[in-house]
Order: C-alpha cells, then sequence, then structure tokens
C-alpha cells in the first residue's frame, strides 16, 4: 500500500528501494543508531546485565546466513536442512586458508564462501531431478557427511579437540574487540541485505520465484530451470559460507560440535519466523533467534531464586521452546513477522477510518 | 576361514539392527504414504516408546508384559493427539512448513524427554537371556535373535492387517488417492490417525528393542535418521521397500564398520547409511521399489 500524493515520475524512482522521503528518514536514523551503537552499548549493558554488542555481533553473522538460506529456500522454494554444515566449511575453509597457507583475511574470506558455494553445489545436484521432501532428505545426508568429515579428518581441521584461529588483520589494523568487529560486520550485513534485495529485483530471482511458484510453468516459459536451481544453491552456500568465516574469526576457537544439525534447524526456524520470501524475513528471524535465549534467561533467573531443581527442568525444556514457537508459527502465522509487520503497519495508515 | 566368520558375524549383527530399521521405515512410509508427511519425528516417537517402558519397567515395577501393553497403548494416544492438534491444520501447506512442523515436534519431545529423565544412558534390565547363542564360530547374543523374531512378527502382523483386514485395506485405497478414497466413503481423516497410530506403536516397539541392546539415552532418536537411508534405497512410497531397505542398510552399516573403521578413524557406521542415501539419490533417486513420477513439459 502505498500513501497518497506520491508518484513515480522516472523509472529510477519506481525502483527506489526506500521510495518516500518518510522512510528514507528513517532508515537513514537507523543507519545513525548502528553506527553509534557501540558507542552506547556500555549504558546498554549495564541496564540489560548482558554484552549486547556481542548479541549485536551474532545478529549480524545469522542475519547473512539467513539472508542466503532465505534465497534458497523462501525465493526458489529448495529445502536445505544442512546450511548448519555449509556454514561449517565455511568456517573450517577460511581458518585453514588463513592458519595454514598464511593468505590474508581479506582474500581468504571470499574464498572460504566460494568454496562453501562449490561444496552446496555438488550435494545441491539432486535438486535438479528431486522435488522438495526428497532434497530436505538429501541435504540432512550432506549435514551428516561434512560433520563426520570435520571431526575425523584430523589432519586437516583438528578433529573435536578443535582448531584455534587469529582475529583477522589487514593494512595494519587488528580486529580484536567486539566494537571493531561489530563494523566489520555489519559492512558484510549491509552488502549481504543489498544484494539480497537486488537479486530478487533482477533476472535470476525472477526465475527463482518463478521454479519456486510452478517450476514446469517456469520451463515452459523459457526459465532455465536446472542453472538456476544450481545457481541459487551456489548463491545461497556462498552467503553462509561467509557468514561461518565471520563467526570463525570472532570466536577464534572452532570445533565441528557448532555445525550439527540443530544449527541447520535454528536457520530454517529464523527464515519460517522471520518470514519466508520476505528480505527482511531473514533479519527479523536473526534477531529473534539471538534474542529469544536471552529472553527465556529470566523465567530460568527466577526459577532458580525459588527451587534449582525447577531451574534444571526449565532449563532442558528450552529447545522444546524453539520447537514449540516452530509450530505455533506455522500453524497460526505461515508468513512470519515480516507479514505481520505489514499488516500491522497497514492498519495503522488507515487508522481510524480502516475500511 | 576366520576373515568369512567375520563376515558372517558382521551380516547376522547387521542383519538384527536392520529388522527393527525396517520396523520403523514402515511405520515411517506408512505415515508418507496415507498423507504425505515426511515425518522427522519417527526417531522421537522411537526414543518416548523406549523411555516409558523403561520408566514403567525400572520405576514402577511393572512386569515387562504389562509395561509393554501399557506402552502401546500409551503410543497410540499420544499418536492420536500429535495427529489431531498439530498435522491436522497443516492438511495442504507447503511442504517445507509440513517438515519443519515435524523438526519442531521431535524437539519438543526430545526437550519433555530429557526434563523428565536427564540425557545419562539408562540400561534396560535384561529380558533375554544372557548366553550367547553360537552357529559354528558366530557368536550371537539372544538379544539379536529376539530382536530379529520380534521384528518378523510384527512385520507379519501388519502384512497380513494390509491384505485382509478391512482397515488395512481401506488403508491402501486411501494411500492411492486420498480422493478416490473419500468418494468411495473411506474416511481418510481416521487413515491419517490410525496411520499415526501403526507409525508410533511399531517405533515404540523398536526402541524398546534397540534399547535392549544398546541401552536408552537421548541418542537413540538418531535411529529414526537411519530410517531416511533405508526408506529411500527401497523407495520412499514402498512397503516392501521399507523393509528390504531397512535390512541391507543394516547389514551395509555393520560392514562398513567393520571393514572401514580403521581407515577413517572409527564412527563410519554413523555416516555409512548417508553416503549411501546421496548416492542412490544421485543415481536412482526413486529406490527400488518406488513410483517414478515422470513429468514432461
Amino acid at each position: 500500500m502505498q500513501q497518497c500524493g506520491i508518484f513515480h515520475e522516472t523509472y529510477t524512482e519506481d525502483m527506489a528501494i526506500f521510495q518516500t522521503p518518510f522512510s528514507r528518514f528513517w532508515m537513514g536514523l537507523f543507519f545513525v543508531f548502528l553506527a553509534i551503537f557501540p558507542f552506547i552499548s556500555k549504558p546498554i549493558n549495564a541496564v540489560l546485565g548482558t554484552n549486547t554488542l556481542y548479541l549485536a555481533n551474532l545478529i549480524g553473522i545469522y542475519i547473512i546466513g539467513a539472508h542466503g538460506l532465505n534465497l534458497l529456500t523462501g525465493f526458489t522454494g529448495q529445502i536445505s536442512l544442512g546450511h548448519g554444515a555449509f556454514m561449517g566449511v565455511g568456517a573450517y575453509a577460511s581458518a585453514i586458508l588463513t592458519m595454514k597457507l598464511g593468505i590474508p583475511f581479506l582474500i581468504a574470506l571470499p574464498l572460504a564462501g566460494l568454496i562453501t558455494a562449490m561444496v552446496g553445489m555438488v550435494f545441491g545436484i539432486p535438486s535438479l531431478r528431486l522435488k522438495g521432501l526428497y532434497l530436505a532428505i538429501a541435504t540432512m545426508a550432506a549435514q551428516f557427511i561434512i560433520e563426520y568429515a570435520m571431526r575425523n579428518w584430523t589432519t586437516l581441521t583438528g578433529g573435536s579437540a578443535g582448531m584455534s584461529v587469529r582475529p583477522p588483520s589487514f593494512f595494519g589494523f587488528y580486529i580484536d574487540s567486539d566494537r571493531s568487529y561489530y563494523y566489520l560486520i555489519y559492512v558484510f550485513v549491509i552488502l549481504a541485505t543489498i544484494y539480497t534485495k537486488n537479486i530478487i529485483r533482477s533476472r535470476p530471482g525472477r526465475a527463482f520465484v518463478a521454479i519456486r511458484d510452478r517450476y514446469l510453468a517456469a520451463e515452459v516459459i523459457g526459465v532455465n530451470v536446472w542453472l538456476y536451481r544450481i545457481l541459487s544453491f551456489g548463491i545461497s552456500s556462498f552467503m553462509v559460507g561467509i557468514a561461518g568465516g565471520l563467526w570463525a574469526h570472532y570466536v577464534l576457537v572452532i570445533s565441528d560440535e557448532h555445525f550439527v544439525i540443530w544449527l541447520s534447524v535454528q536457520y530454517l526456524a529464523m527464515i519460517i519466523i522471520g518470514g519466508m520470501g520476505h528480505v527482511m524475513g531473514g533479519i527479523y528471524g536473526a534477531i529473534f533467534m539471538v534474542l529469544l535465549p536471552e529472553l527465556l534467561r529470566i523465567p530460568e533467573h527466577y526459577l532458580t531464586v525459588i527451587n534449582p531443581n525447577a531451574f534444571a527442568i526449565f532449563h532442558s525444556l528450552r529447545d522444546g521452546v524453539f520447537g514449540l514457537i516452530i509450530i505455533l508459527f506455522l500453524i497460526f502465522e505461515p508468513d512470519g513477522l515480516a507479514a505481520r509487520w505489514h499488516t500491522i503497519k497497514n492498519y495503522w495508515k488507515l487508522w481510524p477510518f480502516s475500511y | 576361514m576366520q576373515e568369512v566368520w567375520f563376515f558372517l558375524q558382521l551380516v547376522v549383527q547387521g542383519l538384527a539392527i536392520g529388522s527393527v530399521y525396517s520396523l520403523v521405515a514402515l511405520g515411517f512410509v506408512l505415515i508418507y504414504k496415507a498423507s504425505s508427511v515426511i515425518n522427522f519425528a519417527q526417531g522421537e516417537l522411537l526414543m518416548v516408546g523406549a523411555y516409558v517402558c523403561l520408566a514403567l519397567i525400572v520405576q514402577f515395577q511393572v512386569p515387562f508384559w504389562a509395561g509393554f501393553l501399557i506402552t502401546m497403548a500409551f503410543s497410540i494416544v499420544l499418536a492420536l493427539f500429535i495427529e489431531r492438534f498439530v498435522l491436522r491444520p497443516m492438511i495442504g501447506e507447503p511442504v517445507i512448513a509440513i517438515i519443519m512442523i515435524t523438526i519442531g515436534l521431535s524437539a519438543v519431545l526430545k526437550s519433555f524427554v530429557s526434563a523428565f529423565w536427564g540425557t545419562q544412558i539408562r540400561v534396560f534390565p535384561s529380558i533375554f537371556p544372557e548366553a550367547p547363542v553360537k552357529f559354528g564360530e558366530i557368536v550371537v547374543s539372544r538379544v539379536y535373535i529376539f530382536t530379529f523374531i520380534a521384528s518378523l512378527v510384527f512385520l507379519v502382523i501388519f502384512a497380513l492387517f494390509f491384505k485382509y483386514s478391512r482397515m488395512g485395506i481401506a488403508m491402501r485405497a486411501a494411500a492411492n488417492s486420498n480422493q478416490v478414497a473419500l468418494s468411495m466413503g473411506i474416511s481418510v481423516k481416521k487413515v491419517f490417525a490410525i496411520s499415526w497410530c501403526v507409525a508410533a506403536v511399531v517405533s515404540a516397539v523398536g526402541g524398546i528393542l534397540i534399547g535392549n541392546i544398546n541401552g536408552v539415552n537421548i541418542t537413540l532418536a538418531a535411529v529414526g535418521l537411519k530410517v531416511f537411508p533405508a526408506v529411500i534405497l527401497g523407495g520412499l512410497d514402498s512397503i516392501p521397500g521399507a523393509v528390504l531397505g531397512g535390512l541391507i542398510i543394516g547389514v551395509l552399516e555393520n560392514l562398513s564398520g567393520g571393514y572401514l573403521d580403521h581407515f577413517f578413524g572409527g564412527g563410519v557406521k554413523e555416516v555409512a547409511p548417508f553416503v549411501v542415501l546421496v548416492i542412490i539419490l544421485m543415481i536412482k533417486p526413486y529406490g527400488l521399489f518406488g513410483t517414478e513420477e515422470i513429468e514432461r513439459v
């Protein structure tokens, strides 16, 4: 829905991402907030009692991966249960390239993305012949095979002992604090978001959506289904590989137990809760997924005061809460938070005459 | 000669484990055929069954046969609940939503089990006599033999059920086409519910059998994932395929564990079925007996 009195007179105006002065103003304000957040996070930390900058960094990394999965699942309609492992491939690739081969971080990170893209495309090959549910099973197998390789190829990955990674440095700067890493991550977040938004508006994005909606019809009108499915797998794994690389250089020790199937499930949950097929969906979903455990800490805190036993039981119910939220979203709001936000926004646009 | 016996030993053990896979795969294929739901929570149904039976026998001192029957009843109630309140609202939704809802379900079931019973491994009280049986040089513990026999018995019971009982025939009809079955006066809702019940019951039986072999802990749910290679090998919508696939995967996993472990540093058993799965999907995606879907533009 568009506000009254706004007429697009040129093609560029029509294609602009932020179309009204109002949204441009608020987005500008939001970017200013993003830029100064590391400097105001200290007092916020003191109030909330957690390291908000660390959470912001995690959110950023998950947003990049969620955009990747959203391109594949939300826009192309291909399910992947292997993105947790693909993130691991990116993390290990970047770690090995910088630590064992001595390649500088700025070159190693895109290379890690490319390696992940190759791996993703190999496991995407079954998608050329198979439909959704078979693909879910194929990518799940990919998850287990990659997990196994990360655990048992000890000469390369260090096995279950893990692998230590140096913080990135370029042009003499060491990026080793939460604050400097924040800026590094959010440069990539903004790049990834703009890239996702733009690819949806261009030829490949249209092809993805056509394949998702009805791939036979897409083929009839001349979309190369084979090419675009593999391309979608490639781009998607590339992005999640970049997320993995950024994560590896942030936490500094990586091991196989970070990249289990539960991470893949969390990625899928992110885009379902955020909204599949909406660019904003990945962002909302990542924020939700990172903040939910923090919110669950509040009832846990009170339970510990009342009865430590109750705390233990609640703690093991945590994963169940994730599962329950996935179920409730799928039954009651299958289009996710992005759709909910649209409904709320449109309601207020015409308020109080909303009929 | 030694090597032949080693090989046969692995095959026999594989067949025993594989027969449990067949049983669980049967439940999986049943749900898939009746309602096109890919059930990622199959392993959790198995785990819940094993834990309930264990709790009845150890904590409440119920005799084994009674505990077994109560577990079956519990599984049926649980399955009816899941079908009615989780899967029924999802009829007609896209594949990914249905896959995700069963994944969410598996997380919920798993967290309930760990909240009630904790995560440490528990040992089943030995139900079967412990002295192993010898066939020539092959030493087989009785649990494996009983597992194999019990699985076969259940498979035969279900084969007869599908072939001769009124409900079994109705279920096959609904699996073939929901709409035609509806127009012939079959209650498809009832078929969905019963297919979940059967799946939960066979999984619980599988859980109790595997629990007798390996002990019970939270990782028991991973058996549910082994079902995927089995059903893909057999063909996703074929009941004989599921049975055969389960046996083949069981043998294959044991053989690969026995022969390849010292090349790859252990744990090959866990990953070999999935390597097979990817290879099958690449060369013969509809498995041994699956219906090929042919689409032409």
